[in-house]
């Protein structure tokens, strides 16, 4: 019996540490983003909180407005992003007054975001030929609400009011591409009028633009050496949690704007490693599914002398 | 001391049953509400919390304490101490009860319960990076696992019965069982060691919105010791109160012996809990002025306490002492758990969340249903030894 419990634990403990070994070993393969991976690029020192972008955004994904906020509930006044509000821009006001920006919030498209490990069936999953955006299939989703727990932006919203519901979030448009063909011009990938992101087509100060992720950093990279001082030194979601395809430039803090303050690991990283360096291939719960077995079948044959009589085989 | 478990007998619906049941009714109702009235109209979840008391209490600590099958199955079957034999059943039971429960939470906490079938049958579009999806996985499986692994106690009762098809068929089904046990046993101890660290690894994807004092990547090594050391408790709580109740025979040797497994358990927490922090240099962070810092050492008095109660052999046969110590365990885990998943999630700062009273409702409820699903069945079927000379419970 002591014998057999040194086993047990001798191989509970190399199986661990061989778990444990593989997973920092070898960390996951890094997704990155594909050369046509789509985005947005919004700059808080153009915007003028037109909130044309929200209108076209509604037209487009023909979402209701948000009216109770308002007084007498005539205006479309979205707080924040919710179950029928895929984009909204928030004003920052320092305490003082003295520092203010527009900030304009949707889905952020990440490179290797945290919803798509999160999602059981892969309702939010990046699918082939649609650019990276991070794309939504209602059918395969229950409501678990895991991606909200693991989305650090806070961008899948969930619909509470409806007993049907199913989770929110912008797919840059990607219904309206149709089949319509992406061009090249001025620097920038678009499709004809009508079929790319609602939000980028109307804005009327090119605070924000849509193009690929590589187009947006040059554009946002030009327009950084074009007038220095003007924005903080980096572009946001450049790097951030792995790096996002919807990129900000700005002129006051990023965590001002509710940006968080990330590492450049990407978000689902940590979680990844421990988990495929458990479950690789299965053969860890395999090996120790037999392993259980074969000690539970050994003490069933033995049972320990302290046990006494009547014992033996006696079921559960 | 061969003692075969027998049923209690007596009455079911005695006056605190009563009461019980009463509740879960209310419980029945709301639930019924929420199902048609939806999520927003009947919780106080939000886009901030979308995860409340049914998944923090109901299931991430429902469960845990429901671990008391696995914990004591692990001494058993794999440490083959045979002792500790008779509080298996009665472990199981409470499992079983305690992942039901969470399984009926789990139901009504999703957005569209009524297509949850398609979590198990969808598998060509099984998300394989998901921890959640094993989870899923995993308790549909155990829930299974444990209703079959008590399925022997009710074979025993209906073979006893008169005459008939279902007692020749419980005869010829209990040899079967005999055998088949060895394979269901293995899944009963391998499920929970894969979902309870898995509820760990959950939250290590939430990372940035987790307070770092309960982040960790051992996250899942520790949801693992915790259900352990919850499982144990949850066993002497629950024979301490049977023996009470139920006019048993004290089992004190046998839970003296089991509370001294239990400190390396508690002890190997505790030393996992601080040396991670240590290592990623946030132990500072207990030491800070906040409600963070607060909620970390209730966890740690309440994990500790049991090791100062339990630490001198002799104490241990104290049943008082067991049952507080016991107690403390249960309240130990129960607030890392909430805590990890409620305390220390924080979306943005101005973002609250406290359930809602059909929410606490349903909590209570089904705690009663698994209350009056234990007595009936304990009083029904031989769930638990120990019976006393003259065989009359009262209760």
């Amino acid at each position: 019996m002591q014998v057999n419990r040194r086993l047990v634990f001798k191989t509970f403990a190399a199986a661990g540490a061989a778990a444990v070994a593989k997973g920092t070993a070898e960390a996951r393969v890094r997704p990155t983003a594909a050369p046509d991976a789509m985005g947005l690029l919004y700059d808080t020192t153009r915007c003028i909180g037109c909130k044309a972008c929200v209108v076209a955004c509604r037209q487009a994904n023909d979402t209701k407005p948000e009216t109770g906020n308002s007084p007498g509930g005539i205006w479309d006044t979205p707080m924040d992003l919710d179950g029928d509000t895929k984009t909204v821009i928030r004003l920052y006001k320092s305490a003082d007054g003295a520092q203010w920006s527009y900030f304009k919030a949707q889905c952020m498209q990440c490179v290797d975001p945290a919803c798509t490990n999160a999602c059981m069936l892969g309702a939010l999953k990046k699918r082939p030929g649609e650019h990276g955006i991070v794309s939504y299939d209602a059918s395969k989703c229950i409501g678990c609400r895991y991606c909200q727990m693991a989305c650090p932006f806070n961008i899948p919203k969930f619909q509470w009011t409806s007993n049907w519901p199913g989770i929110v979030k912008c797919e840059l448009c990607r219904h309206r591409v149709q089949g319509a063909a992406l061009t090249k011009s001025g620097g920038f990938s678009h499709y004809p009028a009508g079929h790319g992101p609602g939000c980028a087509e109307v804005c009327p100060r090119q605070a924000v633009i849509y193009g690929t992720r590589e187009e947006l950093l040059a554009e946002a990279k030009r327009r950084m050496a074009e007038s220095p001082g003007r924005y903080v030194d980096k572009i946001y979601g450049e790097f951030d949690g792995g790096g996002t395809q919807c990129l900000y430039l700005s002129h006051v803090p990023f965590d001002k704007l509710r940006l968080p303050t990330l590492s450049n690991d990407p978000v689902p990283d940590v979680q990844q490693t421990i988990q495929h360096g458990i479950y690789q291939g299965f053969v860890a719960p395999v090996a120790l599914y037999g392993l259980l077995t074969a000690v539970i079948w050994k003490n069933r044959k033995n049972p320990p002398p302290s046990s006494g009589a009547g014992e033996k085989g006696a079921p559960s | 001391m061969s003692e075969r478990a027998q049923a209690v007998g007596g009455p079911i619906f005695t006056r605190p049953v009563r009461l019980f049941a009463a509740l879960f009714a209310v419980g029945l109702l709301m639930i019924l509400w929420r199902l048609f009235a939806g999520l927003g109209a009947t919780t106080a979840l939000s886009d901030g919390y979308p995860w409340g008391l049914w998944i923090a209490f109901d299931v991430v600590v429902g469960t845990a304490l429901a671990c008391g099958g696995y914990a004591v199955g692990l001494l058993v079957y794999i440490l083959n101490r045979g002792r500790y034999h008779p509080l298996i059943r009665p472990a199981i039971l409470t499992s079983a009860l305690g992942y039901t429960i969470a399984g009926i939470s789990v139901f009504l906490d999703i957005g569209k319960p009524w297509i949850i079938w398609k979590v198990p049958l969808f598998v060509w579009s099984w998300n394989l990076n998901s921890a959640l999806l094993e989870v899923a996985l995993c308790i549909m499986s155990y829930m299974f696992v444990l209703w079959i692994e008590l399925s022997p106690a009710f074979l025993e009762k209906l073979a006893e019965g008169p005459e008939s098809g279902v007692k020749r068929f419980a005869q010829k089904t209990l040899p079967v069982m005999d055998k088949a046990l060895l394979w269901i046993m293995g899944l009963g101890l391998l499920l929970p060691t894969m979902h309870q660290s898995s509820l760990g690894s959950l939250m290590v994807l939430s990372g940035p919105k987790l307070h770092p004092l309960w982040w960790s990547p051992f996250l899942p090594l520790l949801f693992l010791v915790s259900c352990i050391a919850m499982g144990y408790a949850a066993v002497v709580f629950e024979s301490t109160l049977s023996t009470r109740f139920f006019g048993r025979r004290p089992e004190t040797e046998m839970l003296a012996g089991l509370s001294g497994a239990m400190l390396p358990v508690l002890g190997g927490f505790l030393v996992l809990r601080f040396g991670d922090l240590a290592f990623r240099g946030k132990l500072a962070l207990a030491f800070a002025f906040s409600r963070f810092a607060l909620a970390f050492w209730i966890e740690i008095a309440l994990t500790a306490l049991p090791l100062v109660l339990l630490a001198p052999a002799a104490r241990r046969r104290d049943p008082g002492n067991l049952f507080r110590a016991a107690m403390s365990m249960m309240l130990a885990g129960a607030v890392y758990r909430f805590n990890t998943y409620l305390v220390a999630y924080r979306p943005f700062d101005d973002v609250h969340y406290f359930p809602s009273v059909p929410e606490l409702l349903i909590t209570l409820g089904l705690v009663s249903l698994e209350i009056v699903g234990y007595v009936a069945i304990v009083k029904l079927f031989p769930i638990i030894g120990g019976a006393p000379e003259r065989a009359t419970a009262h209760s």
